[in-house]
């Protein structure tokens, strides 16, 4: 049993967090955030420089990373940050999926997206299909030159800027079923997407896609026909990892900012952090804290593990944990503050607006709490009749 | 970053649980698993179990008599004896009055004491609460007057648990009313057939008798039994309540409770299912679940903090309030299993040895009865609110 990073690791933790210290205020921060592309793209050249996105995959495909705590100590720094750069769905979500199925011409990409010099982006989810990683309306015909695909996809994550989307679609099978869904490989450069795209509420650019009549060629598809619900589910674990570890981050800096508040603040002649109404509230925080701690620590380590049950109940369990906290936190941090903590120019509200905007990401509270009780249904003799 | 115990304490692990498996008596993992009450002599013969061991005092060094044992190993044990349903180890001789007399005790105190809490000859309850000293320890009134070679008590302590059946209470009493009120306390040991000492047990909410007062009325004491230095006991008092939380998030009763639970919740029906099954139901007891993995990790990684030695500082603040919430929480779905059946109060069901008729299935008669006892979870050892001073005053700095 140790809790320690390695050396490696905190070597990692401690340049990425100076590096962010150093470069980011608020205010530029939330220009590159709610900018016309949603990042700062100086920036990104930069952490690809540093090392941080080849941290995010393993040697095999070209880094030196990409296990669970690698994940989850580079997304915490981000989240202490509020980094609005598209590591998730670039590079876990994207050049995951590349990792884990493409073959090696669409290897060759994941290079570049370490490199900086590429992005890739992910559009599994649709208008329709809420968190489901199953649900699939998007269609694919295979044609005798390649593939026509016909649907639409919802919150495409910085979609304007990439230069290669992942898009899954279903070449068999009914609309909810496991097998029958397919991956291809989209350069944005050389297909006519129809993009309808906008800012989203914490920071960063994502749009509407719609795919009408699109055709692509045969070398598009990711992996094998149809059998791509197991590569989602992997990646989306992996993406779960790391948004829990981003909140984490956004937690401990939330805290540690009302923390600050509240020693000074005073009202009726002294600092309100004396007043006891305040203290308990915020040790609740530090306890439910130290909670998701645990609960990423379990979700990094199972990241890896062979069980599949056990594995996605560990990822599903983090991610209910940190929506549920995650919620509080940001309402109990802005109340804390009062008046103060509902103005844009305080960083303290856009750090509960990210908090409150990745439970919508990848699956809610609600829906890991059910995912859990029904992987675990499969779990017990006597839980299943 | 592992979370997995090393191979020398997965040894250590499959040696406890393979001495629980031949040594733990059935009757005794029974009686616990059901949730009946335990009498003195059924915790007297564990205690004795674990002596011969070697394994009863996992607080203590070995020189003394104790194991010896790492943090982690500690933790090991109380959480497999959990698991197996083990009758709890009394605390009060060996996790608190134990490691004070081996810090602050004389060469004489520690061998007279230390052997007859190891032996069983003492069964010792705690003098600390008073009636206008819960929460304020520090205002306790109780007094002791230097008499020649004796103290001279007057006053009354409360919540003294398992107090009926000790014959020595360890006792917080005021020797000085000069400056702050934490500077006129001392540490002394009073034998409970003293003349003058009376035991009157107070009635819990469940109906159960486990928590007494005790009225001091010019009780003679030997000088000889202060512990420490007359006026310092407030330090004793301080280091025997870390030692007081070193389990005191109670994973292990929480998993085993959990269990419990599953498999009441399986049995009972639920509108056309099973109750494990019902949503809502089922919604709780993942709730729960989530929190305790997630508590599960949390003490390890408190404990691997002080695996060089020494006890959990203000963090295990943290530990008591989460733990307690998760067993109050298990204690309360367990009470809601049951439905209807947890209405009829039965207390010979409570007992050893009741073969029925049980009214309804025989799991649900302790289950009200054992969630308004466990209302007692975040009230004793520094109510939950006190822990939440603590973890603002030490940890946040407020």
């Amino acid at each position: 049993m140790d809790f320690n990073l390695t050396d490696d690791r905190r070597m990692l933790a401690d340049t990425l967090s100076r590096f962010i210290q150093d470069q980011y205020t608020i205010e530029s921060r939330n220009e590159a955030a709610n900018s016309a592309i949603g990042y700062s793209q100086d920036l990104w050249s930069q952490y690809a420089e540093l090392g941080v996105i080849g941290a995010l995959f393993d040697e095999e495909n070209g880094g030196f990373g990409g296990k669970g705590f690698d994940l989850a100590v580079v997304f915490e720094n981000l989240g202490r940050g509020l980094v609005c750069e598209p590591f998730l769905d670039n590079a876990i979500l994207a050049g995951g999926t590349l990792a884990a199925a493409g073959n090696d011409a669409q290897k060759a990409i994941i290079e570049d997206i370490i490199a900086g010099s590429k992005t890739a982006t992910f559009a599994h989810f649709e208008p329709r299909s809420r968190y489901s990683l199953q649900k699939v309306e998007t269609t694919a015909v295979a044609t005798d030159d390649g593939w026509t695909l016909n649907g639409a996809k919802a919150v495409v994550r910085f979609i304007d800027t990439a230069d290669y989307v992942i898009v899954s679609a279903r070449t068999s099978n009914g609309v909810n079923d496991k097998d029958g869904i397919s991956l291809f490989l989209l350069d944005t450069a050389s297909v006519n997407l129809n993009v309808n795209s906008y800012n989203t509420v914490a920071g960063g650019r994502a749009g509407e896609v719609t795919l009408n009549n699109l055709t692509v060629s045969k070398d598009a598809l990711i992996g094998e026909v149809g059998q791509a619900h197991d590569v989602l589910e992997k990646v989306v674990g992996a993406g779960i990892v790391a948004l829990c570890a981003e909140a984490l981050g956004v937690m401990e800096a939330a805290k540690e900012q009302t923390v600050d508040y509240i020693q000074t603040r005073k009202q009726f002649g002294v600092p309100i952090g004396k007043f006891q109404a305040l203290q308990h509230r915020m040790a609740d925080i530090l306890i439910e804290i130290e909670q998701v701690r645990s609960a990423v620590i379990n979700a990094a380590a199972a990241l890896e593990k062979e069980d599949r049950v056990e594995r996605e109940r560990a990822l599903s369990a983090a991610k209910y944990t940190v929506g549920h906290v995650g919620q509080k936190i940001a309402e109990e941090t802005i109340q804390i503050h009062g008046g103060i903590g509902m103005a844009w120019e305080l960083p303290l509200g856009h750090y509960a607006k990210r908090l409150v905007m990745i439970d919508h990401e990848l699956g809610d509270e609600d829906y890991h709490l059910g995912r859990y009780i029904s992987l675990g249904k499969t779990l017990s003799p006597t839980s299943d009749q | 970053m592992d979370l997995n115990f090393t191979s020398s304490e997965l040894a250590f692990r499959d040696e406890v649980r393979a001495f629980l498996d031949t040594k733990l008596p059935k009757r005794l993992s029974e009686m616990v698993r059901n949730g009946q009450r335990l009498s003195k002599a059924d915790q007297e013969e564990w205690h004795a179990i674990l002596n011969e061991k070697g394994w009863l005092a996992n607080h203590w060094p070995k020189e003394h008599g104790g194991t010896g044992w790492t943090a982690v190993e500690k933790f090991i044990f109380e959480n497999e004896c959990a698991l197996a349903h083990a009758p709890r180890v009394l605390p009060f001789g060996l996790s608190m009055l134990g490691p004070v007399l081996i810090k602050y005790g004389n060469d004489q105190q520690k061998s007279y004491w230390l052997p007859r809490i190891l032996n069983g000859q003492d069964w010792w309850c705690q003098g600390y609460s008073e009636p206008g000293a819960g929460s304020d320890l520090a205002a306790l009134k109780t007094t002791a007057v230097r008499d020649g070679d004796d103290y001279i008590i007057n006053g009354q302590k409360t919540w003294t648990t398992q107090g009926q059946h000790a014959n020595m209470i360890f006792c917080l009493v005021r020797t000085s009313k000069e400056g702050k009120k934490q500077e006129g306390i001392s540490f002394i040991l009073v034998d409970m057939t003293t003349p003058g000492i009376e035991v009157r047990p107070i009635k819990t909410i469940d109906g159960g008798f486990e928590v007494n007062e005790v009225f001091f009325s010019d009780v003679r004491v030997p000088a000889e039994n202060l512990v420490g230095e007359e006026n310092k006991g407030w330090t004793c008092a301080k280091y025997l309540l870390t030692y007081e939380r070193t389990n005191i998030a109670g994973v292990g009763f929480s998993v085993a409770a959990l269990e419990k639970l599953k498999a009441i919740a399986a049995d009972q029906q639920a509108n056309e299912g099973r109750l494990i099954d019902d949503p809502q139901f089922a919604a709780r007891l993942a709730k729960v679940e989530i929190e305790l993995e997630n508590m599960k990790t949390t003490n390890l990684r408190v404990i691997a903090a002080v695996a060089g030695g020494g006890v959990p500082g203000a963090e295990s603040s943290m530990l008591k309030v989460k733990g307690t919430e998760i067993r109050q929480e298990i204690t309360s779905l367990t009470r809601r299993a049951v439905g209807s059946y947890a209405l009829p109060y039965n207390p010979p069901a409570f007992e050893e040895g009741f073969n029925g008729p049980h009214i309804g299935p025989d799991y649900a008669a302790p289950t009200a009865k054992s969630y308004f006892n466990n209302r007692k979870l975040s009230i004793f050892g520094g109510s939950n609110e006190i822990q939440k001073n603590i973890i603002s005053k030490m940890i946040l700095g407020l």
